[in-house]
């Protein structure tokens, strides 16, 4: 327990001293951070705690940041249009969650993926509202949308930082609650055995589906923060190559701790910035670190971490 | 309109091969090899690579497949097997790391570029039905797609493999406890499978454009078309692709704004009704 406090206060701290000792590269880079591990974590609400492996978060993440993105351009205030695209995400994981969640194990991940193409395609299609492969562009941030002296505007970059990552923190922390309330102890049930979990009461289906509908609002908030982060928005945020990342950084950094997608998305990102320095090929080099995790590592750095730990407690 | 159901059937055919081999694997392995498009973009390429070699059309169409067979080869008894143990998604996401590593190395090697290798001579004609022209190759594509789900079909039936593959798709323990050594079965299977996912792509070359990203499309296609009819049932892979091949060809020609959306539209529509896909046998 006490573990935990120092780990969100250190993770609290470093998030919000980042504007006073870095650069607007290196403040841009943790705030993408910051969205791909809240994205991570949406992610293994379904992954981690019942061993549900989707790849479709790009659809609700896309769906987020386009919501977000019009209600922003007809000029509705920040804090609400981001608010209103993430519950769109969650709206859209409702209707798509009803087919995916009657199926296990790799047809689950097959369906998330064709329905996540699907929005894909229809994103790409659909011209008139999203603006076709060329996406949304001239996306303002304007004023935070909250009354009297509250009414901040979040045009400058180090305000709009400081606003996301407030929210991101907020979220980790919900998502925290989440994973100790009575919902994740019955998802981890169903994870274990499915089918004991339902003969002891819990209504299986119901509660994967409210954990899918879950996972969708808050990618959806990952994607709704990103639209005034980059201020456009194209249709590659709903390409199984985006859903894809989520999957990574969890994978690298553990899907068994809690904190292992947000460890895993600073590593991910991290490593990718470094890497594309000396090659275009970074896939090539994903593919190798992936093939060793999965071969050698399927704990991640946490759960890498968390052996190195109990071995030197024994001694 | 003949034409373009010609055009819908030709490409159902190289569907029809990536799922196969998709289908395949899953029924006997429990793996869904999300690698099968790439090892599809590995058939085209080594197949083109074959023809400048060689200039032979026919010979590219032999050797092509085989080096993707040894690929699979290599994956299976190099990789895939040291998962078997582990959670089913770690399966899948070892073949991800597969396509990852052979799109980005396909870039390497070959460029990001479009190639477009020409129709070999004897297959470059058409013939003209009332006031359609209906392309040879496309008709010798049909051909042989329809040749290898006999093929196929004969080895499943006919054959005492065929009959090893079937009792272990249907109960693995029972099989193995009947004296099946699954090892070697599932080595044979994925290389089967991968030899039909190469052939694909080699055939696929001189109509369609060799770029490296034509597996993560096909794949996509593949998925939908096994879940459409069920994954593990050849027959629903069969039936899928024809299905998803016409509504391609025919959507683009009628309702070309919903042409991306229309397979997947399909899919959603069988699952409401069927969740377990035309042909596949209801889940447990």
């Amino acid at each position: 327990m006490r573990a935990r406090v120092v780990a969100g206060a250190a993770l609290t701290t470093v998030v919000l001293l980042v504007p006073a000792i870095a650069g607007p590269f290196l403040r841009y880079l943790a705030l993408n951070m910051l969205l791909l591990a809240l994205l991570a974590l949406s992610f293994n609400l379904l992954f981690g705690m019942t061993g549900l492996l989707s790849f479709g978060q790009g659809a609700f993440y896309s769906g987020g940041a386009y919501a977000a993105a019009l209600l922003l351009r007809a000029g509705m205030p920040l804090l609400w249009s981001i608010a209103l695209g993430a519950l769109a995400a969650a709206a859209l994981a409702a209707v798509l969650g009803a087919f995916c969640v009657r199926h296990t194990r790799i047809y689950f991940s097959m369906l998330t993926l064709a329905f996540g193409m699907l929005v894909y395609a229809v994103v790409w299609k659909w011209t008139d509202v999203t603006g076709g492969d060329d996406g949304l562009i001239g996306i303002p941030r304007g004023r935070i949308g909250l009354p009297g002296p509250f009414d901040v505007s979040l045009d400058a970059p180090v305000r709009y930082y400081l606003f996301a990552a407030a929210l991101v923190l907020l979220s980790i922390g919900v998502l925290h609650r989440l994973s100790s309330s009575p919902l994740g102890l019955s998802l981890r049930a169903i994870r274990e055995n499915a089918e004991r979990a339902e003969f002891s009461g819990i209504p299986v289906r119901r509660t994967i589906y409210i954990a899918f509908v879950t996972a969708g609002l808050f990618a959806g908030l990952s994607g709704a923060l990103l639209a005034p982060l980059e201020q456009t928005v194209s249709p590659s945020t709903a390409h199984w190559t985006k859903s894809a990342e989520p999957v990574m950084a969890t994978l690298i950094g553990g899907p068994l701790s809690f904190l292992g997608p947000v460890v895993g998305a600073v590593v991910y990102l991290g490593l990718k910035e470094i890497i594309v320095r000396f090659t275009e090929y970074w896939l090539l080099v994903f593919g190798l670190v992936l093939l060793g995790t999965v071969l050698a590592f399927r704990g991640g750095l946490m759960g890498a971490l968390g052996l190195y730990l109990a071995r030197r407690r024994r001694r | 309109m003949l034409f373009q159901g010609l055009v819908g059937l030709s490409e159902a055919m190289y569907l029809w091969l990536v799922a196969a081999g998709l289908s395949l694997i899953f029924g006997v392995m429990r793996v869904l090899n999300f690698a099968h498009g790439s090892l599809y973009m590995l058939g085209a390429y080594f197949a083109w690579v074959a023809v400048r070699v060689t200039g032979s059309f026919w010979v590219a169409l032999v050797v092509g497949p085989l080096a993707v067979a040894a690929v699979g080869w290599a994956m299976e008894s190099g990789f895939l097997r040291r998962v078997y143990s582990a959670p089913e998604a770690f399966q899948l996401l070892l073949t991800f790391a597969f396509v990852l590593m052979l799109d980005d190395a396909v870039k390497l090697v070959f460029g990001p570029v479009y190639q477009s290798p020409p129709t070999p001579a004897a297959l470059s004609g058409a013939f003209v039905v009332g006031r359609s022209i209906l392309p040879t190759y496309h008709l010798f594509i049909l051909c042989v797609g329809a040749l290898v789900g006999l093929g196929l079909w004969l080895l499943l039936e006919k054959t005492g493999f065929g009959l090893v593959i079937r009792a272990t798709a249907a109960d693995r323990e029972m099989a193995r406890a009947l004296g099946v050594r699954s090892s070697r079965l599932f080595t044979r299977v994925f290389i089967l499978g991968a030899w039909l996912a190469g052939f694909g792509g080699a055939l696929s070359m001189p109509v369609r454009a060799i770029s490296p990203g034509m597996g993560e499309f096909i794949i996509i296609e593949a998925f939908v078309v096994v879940v459409l009819g069920g994954l593990g049932s050849l027959r629903g892979a069969f039936v899928g692709a024809l299905l998803i091949g016409l509504l391609h060809a025919y959507g683009l020609l009628f309702m070309p704004v919903f042409e991306l959306a229309l397979g997947y539209m399909a899919m959603a529509a069988v699952l409401i009704v069927r969740p377990w896909g035309l042909f596949g046998l209801r889940e447990s």
